[in-house]
């Protein structure tokens, strides 16, 4: 039994330099005292009630089949305090691992809070997951909890018994009096249905984890970026700041909590506030997205490209749907200009391009209210970030205007990851010559606005979200009619990238578009359908180095019609 | 030649084998919503795309492929009709 007095401890800021934001100003707007604990989950929830408004509307959730539910900031004290007394009662301590793998229901913001109020540690992933993506990322971390329903808990099951700390799944929509679901090591709760229970918040600091957020690189399985209950800082300013939200708005996130700005914009960031969210259970349609903007009043919507370009594709809105809006963002991936101009013509506004990664947790660099925006451009760096674009070899800074270089930050700022869960050697590499690395490629212009030039890696952005080309790859070769595979990105007009596959078959499986069409879905079955390859080429063989690695980076080139670069290391 | 009933039922009868993870063994018809409701993610689109690019040997361009033509096999029919699939 861990000691629930003490902190899990988490690995130093790498960097001796000084916090480079105004972090006394930012913990008096929140009522932080310096020094003293305090606790994120308390702090979105309990605060506002303690201060006399928890009757205030913190969230408006709505499903597809217009099925609505409002909470209140009492609300969330409530259910998110029943969660945690739960949790507890379930043997669950400060520093455990668990997870959410939930669509957008209620339970999963009560659940939320309710992790960080006992001090353990909210592992959201994206329900899109498939059972070999899900288990990859339970075992990693290895979860004590996993926190589901009963549309997503047969994918849990499937691989719990490669899981040996799994102590509990919990699923939250058994209806009371329904036949018994449940199998060994499984439980109910919901929230809303629970009496009430008092329940004392754990004591955190700053550099107290509090989120698991895992993300793909180029080598290797997924990372767990591992974030702080100080986190907080970093959120709440740039919600204030970049998202220029206020009290009295009505706010809709349309990112997937599975994602980081799903946590950091879409719980974190408005709540610290003390905004109203509104979150729409749904999938994706253009008619009923106004109409919800409309129907709640929405009056700043944060969403990404891919979501931009779709509604783009699709009849425009009626001018009466969106007036009450007066601020738009989006994260992601680049927003291109077309989508910038399309969105002040159609939705009577632009969309301010924000740029930061689950690594960074909070927003690094954007266009911000009062600046004007450079269509493409992703903005200026955030007060208190120092970002710089730096030299590939001599990883010092580039001053020229207009040249690429490496995308980086000096740290720390208070939102900044604290380490790659297990992989402290992984989390060392991201910081070079006193900078954090961001994997980017970008330029800055003489007017000092940044812009993204590409990736400096292998891993695919398709609609804002990384797929890594090892866990693709890996997929595919369980297929039976793969012998060898290598997986790159290749532009697509909706989706920024998206997955492409060279496949080398095995001997008796000979190339047809529905071996083509098989793949692909074997790849959604088995990871999610972000990994799926959108297009597919069998090959004779794959570019490789002498010593067997295969070059990913000319296969790239070709689909992007760049320059393939030195091929000296080329075999044969 | 298929009818627009043979053709819907194609449709929800390779949604019901692909997506079995995602149904649960929900029963859908031709005008359950697909994309809008979150029951197939949109990025699957390109599959389904694919599987009637084949079935009906036809090319829907990219710019008809949009997440309310997809919505449900009902609006995938007046889609592939509108294409001239006989």
């Amino acid at each position: 039994m861990k000691d629930p007095e003490t902190p899990p401890v988490v690995a130093p800021l790498p960097s001796g330099s000084q916090p480079s934001y105004e972090t006394g100003a930012l913990r008096l707007a929140l009522g932080l005292a310096p020094g003293r604990p305090f606790n994120l989950g308390t702090l979105l929830s309990d605060r506002l009630c303690e201060q006399g408004h928890g009757g205030r509307l913190a969230l408006v959730w709505e499903n597809h089949s217009g099925l609505r539910k409002d909470f209140t900031f009492g609300d969330l004290r409530r259910y998110s305090d029943v969660w945690a007394a739960t949790l507890a009662d379930l043997g669950i301590v400060a520093g455990d691992r668990v997870c959410l793998f939930l669509d957008r229901v209620p339970d999963l913001y009560f659940a939320f809070l309710g992790i960080l109020k006992l001090g353990a540690v909210a592992q959201p992933l994206f329900s899109q997951f498939m059972a070999d993506a899900l288990e990859v990322r339970l075992a990693d971390a290895d979860t004590r909890a996993v926190i589901t329903t009963a549309r997503h808990v047969e994918k849990v099951r499937s691989v719990r018994a490669r899981l040996p700390g799994l102590a509990w799944v919990i699923l939250t929509d058994v209806k009371p009096g329904a036949a018994p679901v449940l199998g060994a090591g499984e439980t109910a709760m919901n929230a809303e249905s629970a009496p009430a229970r008092a329940f004392t918040p754990f004591p955190a600091s700053d550099d107290t984890p509090s989120l698991l957020h895992y993300t793909s690189g180029t080598t290797g399985r997924p990372k767990g970026a591992q974030h702080v209950h100080g986190s907080v800082l970093s959120q709440f300013a740039t919600t204030r700041h970049v998202l220029d939200l206020r009290p009295e708005d009505v706010y809709w996130c349309t990112a997937d909590p599975g994602w980081v700005t799903g946590t950091s914009y879409g719980i974190i960031g408005p709540w610290a506030v003390g905004a109203t969210q509104a979150v729409f259970e749904a999938g994706f349609s253009a008619p009923r997205w106004y109409d919800f903007i409309a129907r709640h009043r929405v009056t700043v919507f944060y969403t990404a490209p891919t979501a931009i370009r779709m509604l783009m594709k699709s009849p425009p809105p009626a001018a009466e749907q969106l007036v009450s809006l007066r601020h738009m963002c989006s994260v992601g991936e680049p927003l291109n200009p077309a989508a910038v101009l399309w969105a002040e013509k159609t939705m009577g506004r632009p969309f301010y391009d924000t740029y930061w990664q689950t690594e960074t947790g909070a927003i690094m660099i954007s266009n911000v209210p009062g600046l004007p925006i450079k269509p493409g451009s992703m903005g200026k760096p955030v007060p208190g970030t120092e970002a710089a674009i730096l030299d590939a070899q001599t990883h010092r800074p580039i001053t020229t205007p207009g040249a690429a270089g490496l995308l980086a930050f000096r740290p720390p700022w208070p939102s900044m990851f604290r380490g790659y869960f297990k992989a402290e050697q992984t989390y060392k590499g991201k910081f070079v010559g006193g900078y954090y690395l961001t994997g980017d490629r970008g330029s800055v212009d003489g007017d000092g606005y940044y812009w993204f030039v590409g990736r400096d890696d292998d891993v695919i952005n398709t609609a804002g979200h990384l797929v890594g080309p090892f866990e693709v790859e890996s997929a595919l070769l369980r297929h039976p009619a793969v012998a060898e595979s290598a997986a790159v990105s290749k532009p697509d007009p909706t989706y920024g990238e998206v997955v492409k596959s060279f496949i080398v078959l095995r001997p008796g499986h000979p190339g047809s578009d529905e071996l083509k069409l098989d793949i692909m879905n074997f790849v959604r079955k088995h990871l999610s359908p972000l990994a799926m390859p959108h297009a597919i080429d069998f090959v004779d063989k794959l570019p490789k180095t002498r010593s067997g690695k295969i070059l990913r980076r000319m296969l790239r080139a070709q689909e992007w019609g760049e320059p393939v670069g030195d091929l000296s290391s080329l075999d044969d | 030649m298929p009818d627009d009933q043979q053709i819907a039922q194609t449709i929800l009868d390779y949604i019901t084998r692909e997506y079995a993870d995602a149904l649960q063994g929900a029963p859908i018809d031709a005008n359950t919503p697909l994309i809008s409701s979150g029951l197939i993610d949109s990025l699957s689109m390109v599959s389904l795309k694919m599987f009637l690019d084949q079935t009906y040997c036809v090319r829907i361009p990219d710019a008809e492929a949009s997440a309310e033509a997809f919505d449900s096999a009902s609006a995938l029919v007046t889609l592939l009709r509108r294409l001239g699939v006989k």
